[in-house]
């Protein structure tokens, strides 16, 4: 019988140190979304990864990247399964993650609260210029305003999103989908710079 | 794709729900290049990138998911007609994402609260879905509560699109959902997000002898076609072509 408990983990730990290949300032570990590591024999290795997002088109070269470095670890066999459940959630995002996300100029994603409700956000048109500077901060990610459909969108209790460059917590969002799935494309009202947000799933 | 063993899983509903995220995926990514700003480009490439994935993985539960993306037939298609409608003007492509996303956010939500074999992807995909719902929303309320023109043209393509919103509700054999109560919360929710955004509930039926109401089970708009020729096209003249 083969334990091989302490070599888990060590092969565990190798293949968190694999980087992200969209987001390489960060490590699979780091992003939380290598699962497990099951070892069947004393050179054979299951890996259970979890994508981002259902379509995340990074998952296939994780999968390499994590085999190839496990194979240079002297595993023959190396199996990587996709699993869905539990889902991956930005909670999972570790805070090493999330400082080193910050310092590259993405804005972490905030805590969700436990149990969130349905999210919906619908926050006022554009064309109310009265109101425009408060829609701007108001219209945030739906994952994270558990506020009914009723206008305007709750602002109070939820955290801003900070600017990661120069921290200010004025920002508003230009649109809910940006370089990649799983950001959205903001602007800092204080120092004018826009920038990326990993938001909140 | 999942862990899910393929022997429970049911393939009729697999293929239902599949196939409307993979041909909404496909018209969505019909705006690559053409859509009205740049923000908009992203936003509906991203959204067609969740459906391609959500379909990835209900396809892989029925089969080969290449094989039943690219070499089936018309009639062996069951999605909705709505989502196989074309893309029209940007109003319409808000019309059809508002009637739908609104539909799968409520469906996948029950489903994820469920135990079914769908229950992972669809809590997966629930939360991805719920940015989908939450753009389409924020659309419908710009364009309706907008300029003159911009609020002739959504209510036009609310009013267009309606005749194929009563077919979602056709109970999908193999999917444990009430849908008498999924369509009473789909009607609440499309009506209040329309009348914020100054439009009316259209009125006409929503489905009709000829028009809906049989996407799922093969028969399909003429639109479809043509659609589906193009998507097929490269698969089917190159056989087993890889990267």
């Amino acid at each position: 019988m083969v334990t091989g408990t302490a070599l888990e983990a060590e092969l565990l730990e190798l293949a968190g140190s694999v980087p992200d290949p969209e987001l390489p300032v960060l490590t699979l570990r780091e992003l939380g979304v290598l699962r497990a590591v099951h070892l069947h024999d004393t050179d054979a290795v299951e890996v259970d990864l979890t994508p981002t997002y259902t379509g995340c088109p990074a998952i296939e070269t994780m999968s390499v990247d994590i085999e190839r470095v496990l194979r240079a670890h002297g595993m023959r066999e190396v199996t990587v399964r996709t699993v869905l459940s539990p889902a991956w959630s930005t909670d999972d995002i570790t805070p090493e993650g999330r400082e080193k996300l910050r310092e590259f100029g993405i804005a972490p994603p905030r805590t969700r609260r436990a149990a969130d409700p349905v999210p919906l956000t619908l926050g006022p048109t554009r064309t109310r210029t009265t109101t425009t500077a408060t829609n701007a901060t108001a219209a945030t990610d739906p994952a994270m305003d558990a506020g009914t459909s009723a206008s305007p969108p709750p602002t109070s209790g939820t955290e801003p999103v900070r600017c990661p460059h120069c921290g200010s917590a004025d920002t508003e969002l230009l649109s809910r989908f940006s370089s990649t799935a799983c950001k959205a494309l903001r602007r800092c009202l204080g120092c004018r710079e826009p920038f990326d947000h990993f938001k909140e799933l | 794709m999942t862990a899910t063993g393929p022997a429970t899983v049911p393939v009729t509903a697999a293929l239902a729900l599949g196939d409307d995220a993979l041909v909404l995926s496909h018209r969505l990514g019909e705006w690559a290049g053409h859509a009205p700003v740049l923000e908009e480009e992203v936003a509906l490439a991203n959204i067609a990138l969740d459906l391609l994935g959500q379909a990835r993985v209900l396809l892989s539960l029925a089969g080969d998911e290449d094989e039943l993306a690219y070499l089936r037939e018309e009639r062996a298609f069951c999605n909705l007609q709505l989502v196989e409608q074309p893309n029209g003007d940007f109003a319409h492509t808000i019309a059809r994402q508002l009637y739908f996303s609104t539909y799968q956010h409520l469906l996948y939500a029950d489903l994820a609260a469920g135990d079914g074999p769908f229950a992972p992807l669809a809590a997966k995909a629930v939360k991805e879905v719920a940015y989908h719902r939450d753009h389409a929303e924020q659309w419908t309320l710009r364009l309706g509560d907008g300029t003159e023109t911009s609020h002739e043209r959504m209510a036009r393509a609310c009013a267009a699109l309606w005749r194929y919103t009563g077919e979602m509700f056709q109970p999908v054999e193999g999917l444990a959902a009430d849908w008498t109560r999924l369509e009473e919360r789909w009607l609440e929710s499309v009506t209040e997000v329309l009348t914020r955004a100054t439009l009316t509930l259209p009125e006409g039926p929503r489905t009709g002898a000829w028009s809906a109401g049989a996407g799922r089970q093969g028969l399909h708009t003429e639109p479809f076609g043509r659609m589906l020729a193009e998507m097929q096209h490269l698969h089917r003249s190159h056989p087993g072509a890889t990267w």
